[in-house]
């Protein structure tokens, strides 16, 4: 009877060994093919405000404490930033991007990952962060050549696009 | 006969619970076998939880001590310790991570027992509700352990996890920007993952101590075999196949494919396939579901034990043995000479009868006054219980007449009844006091007694065997006194899907019976039976 009863022990600790062991690292798990590389885009940047200044008039002045006054006021609701990306001339990305915030006075916020192709790639990118109807504020044309796996990050950062 | 006050385990789940308890019940088997019901790991999986805990804290209290805080750093250390210290920090290391991953086994084990049992409903919702917090901790814990590593793995987890997040529309700026591209990247994350990762840990085990603080006598620590075995295999594993890190992590490289620790990440390839959005409603949607499981639906409670001042002398014993601390010794109201009452909170009363059982007064001898323990149970008082064996008892014929004292989670005493058997259910055989054992066998009701109830380790109001046990062998109050012949007392402790082994066991112990000359009866008892005819 002992012999099966040592059987029965070694089994289940050989499994539950097993168990831990295995799926502690195993098998395991790629979320992008590995012979194909990542363009990241990603940036918080605001927008200029909504609707401009207003001079107060000496009432309203004088209706406000006599510690907050100000002669202007301005709204602080910003307006959504426009991004537009195009990979090798197709369009890849285009996004209106509304500002954060519970009163939208905080940056428009963006992050995106695509999985691009190892290879030469030439990449459009166009921001609009104020109220012209027409064109961009902002446009720059990248060409990069990407080997599989690797990973390409694209900023927005001071008035500019940063590539890393 | 069962009691009609079974408790209703009618519920909506239960086409899920029936096939999850066969299968624990299976497994019960198989494990009592392999290493006996003492140290079956699936008897102890509330204790090995804390057990494993501890080693997490102390491989990770060591690990810490060699852990630097930076961007190289931090995967430097790891490896310094994984290679060159690996006869001590590495072990360490491998610990900490296969303890962790024990963690997550042994309390999803836990949590799949508890539900197939039913034993989340009623008193008991305060327990498995705390539990959900302490799961939720235990993966946030783990999944921040798995950052400081700051290799491949942790790059993807660090990734996956920020933009896990960032779907969330609270965070000003993207959290995945910190991981965007190598500059982006600076030594304080360390610091803040650090703090994160010991911080959790500590929330979960003040949680742990709520979480077991309504029961009496919690098994937070395994028996002392199954610990050892425990840590001495967690070792060997990791000395044969120890954790090791993945690469140093590289923003501007894709980490993929890495190693998946699938107990703590299995829902990270999920973000990929469904998106943030679907991934969050099962988090909060899958823990807001298992907190209201105790009451979907809600138990239906039987009338709770009730406390006779007039039959208490304040002994404790039944406070001491409610597994669910439902029992609380106040101060003495009625005025008698005793220090101390028994009073029960209803609200925690699972109505197991246990206190019954311990208590002194329980004497189905009782003839001066009516048998009024000084603790009784509401829906079963204990002279019911010794009507229904006079019952019993009485249809009995043959030379091996054996009443069957069974409970009403284990083998379904009619089940096994025959004409030289019968049954009486209680809810838990430990409401039976053992002056019932003497009763049956000195006033000659029958030849033999046969105990039964929930298998050890497995009583679905934990202590029932257990008690049972102690106070037949003399090592627990009120125990059984030494004039009643041991040899006319068979215990078994069957799973409801064991008739046949009860069945079978019953029919040998009746044959020991036909062999065995004459009842051993006490002349004292004779002479009362005598006065009371």
């Amino acid at each position: 009877m002992k012999p099966l009863r040592y059987a029965a022990q070694a089994i289940v600790v050989l499994i539950t060994l097993g168990l831990i062991g295995y799926f502690s690292a195993s098998p395991p798990y790629g979320r992008v093919p590995a012979e194909n590389a990542i363009i990241k885009l990603s940036f918080a940047h605001a927008a200029v405000k909504k609707g401009g200044c207003r001079e107060l008039s000496a009432e309203e002045i004088a209706r406000l404490a006599p510690n907050m006054r100000r002669t202007t006021v301005c709204s602080r609701e910003r307006l959504p930033v426009d991004i537009d990306v195009l990979l090798n001339g197709q369009p890849l990305y285009a996004e209106r991007l509304p500002p954060t915030g519970l009163s939208g006075d905080g940056p428009s916020r963006a992050y995106e990952r695509f999985v691009v192709p190892p290879g030469a790639h030439t990449l459009v990118l166009r921001l609009r962060d104020s109220d012209r109807t027409e064109g961009f504020d902002y446009e720059t044309t990248h060409t990069v050549t990407l080997a599989a796996g690797q990973n390409l990050a694209i900023d927005f950062f001071q008035g500019g696009f940063r590539f890393e | 006969m069962d009691t009609a006050e079974k408790t209703n385990t009618a519920d909506a789940l239960a086409f899920l619970k029936r096939p999850l308890r066969a299968v624990y019940m299976h497994c019960d088997r198989l494990l009592d076998y392999a290493f006996g019901s003492q140290d079956n790991p699936f008897h102890s999986l509330g204790g090995l939880g804390f057990y494993l805990y501890w080693i997490i804290a102390v491989s990770g209290i060591y690990v810490f001590a060699f852990f630097d805080t930076g961007l190289t750093e931090a995967y430097g250390s790891i490896e310094a310790m994984t290679r060159v210290q690996w006869w001590l920090g590495g072990i360490m290391r491998s610990l900490h991570r296969y303890a962790s991953d024990g963690l997550i086994l042994v309390m999803g084990l836990h949590i799949m027992r508890e539900f197939a049992f039913d034993r989340y409903r009623g008193t008991r919702w305060y327990s498995w509700v705390l539990g959900v917090p302490t799961v939720a901790l235990a993966f946030a814990a783990g999944i921040t352990g798995y950052w400081l590593v700051w290799d491949r793995l942790a790059q993807y987890v660090a990734e996956t996890t920020a933009e896990l997040l960032d779907w969330l529309p609270i965070f000003g700026s993207p959290i995945a920007r910190n991981f965007l591209a190598p500059s982006y990247v600076d030594d304080r994350f360390f610091t803040l993952m650090l703090f994160i990762h010991i911080a959790l840990p500590l929330v979960m085990l003040f949680i742990m101590w709520f979480h077991v603080n309504r029961v009496n006598h919690p098994r937070i620590n395994p028996p002392r075999n199954l610990a050892i075995a425990t840590l001495v295999l967690l070792i060997a594993l990791s000395l044969v196949y120890p954790a090791v890190s993945q690469g140093p992590a590289d923003l501007s490289r894709v980490p993929s494919p890495v190693g998946l620790d699938w107990y703590y990440l299995w829902s990270y390839p999920l973000i990929d396939v469904w998106g943030p959005a679907w991934v969050w409603l099962l988090y909060f949607g899958g823990s807001l579901a298992l907190m209201m499981m105790p009451w979907l639906p809600p138990l239906k409670r039987r009338p709770p034990a009730v406390v006779n001042l007039d039959n208490c002398n304040g002994c404790t014993r039944c406070a001491v043995d409610c597994p669910y601390g439902a029992i609380r010794m106040g101060v003495r109201t009625d005025g008698k000479p005793f220090e101390r009452e028994a009073v029960v909170n209803p609200a925690q009363c699972v109505s197991c009868g246990i206190c019954t059982g311990a208590c002194p007064t329980a004497t189905p001898f009782r003839r001066a006054s009516a048998l009024i323990p000084g603790i009784d149970l509401g829906g079963l008082p204990l002279l019911t219980v010794r009507e229904r064996t006079h019952e019993a008892a009485a249809a009995l014929a043959g030379a091996a007449r054996v009443v069957v004292f069974g409970c009403d989670h284990g083998v379904a005493v009619n089940a096994v009844a025959s004409e030289s058997v019968a049954g009486v259910s209680l809810p838990c055989t430990g409401m039976l006091p053992p002056s019932m054992i003497d009763y049956v066998l000195s006033r000659r009701l029958a030849d033999g007694v046969v105990i039964t109830g929930c298998r050890d380790g497995a009583c679905r109001y934990r202590f029932g065997p257990q008690w049972t046990e102690e106070r037949i062998e003399g090592k627990r109050d009120p125990q059984l006194r030494a004039r009643v012949p041991r040899e006319r007392i068979l215990r078994v402790w069957a799973g409801p899907m064991e008739a046949t082994r009860l069945t079978r066991e019953i029919a040998s112990f009746q044959h020991r019976l036909a062999t065995l000359t004459t009842a051993t009866t006490d002349p004292a008892d004779e002479s009362r039976k005598a006065v009371a005819e």
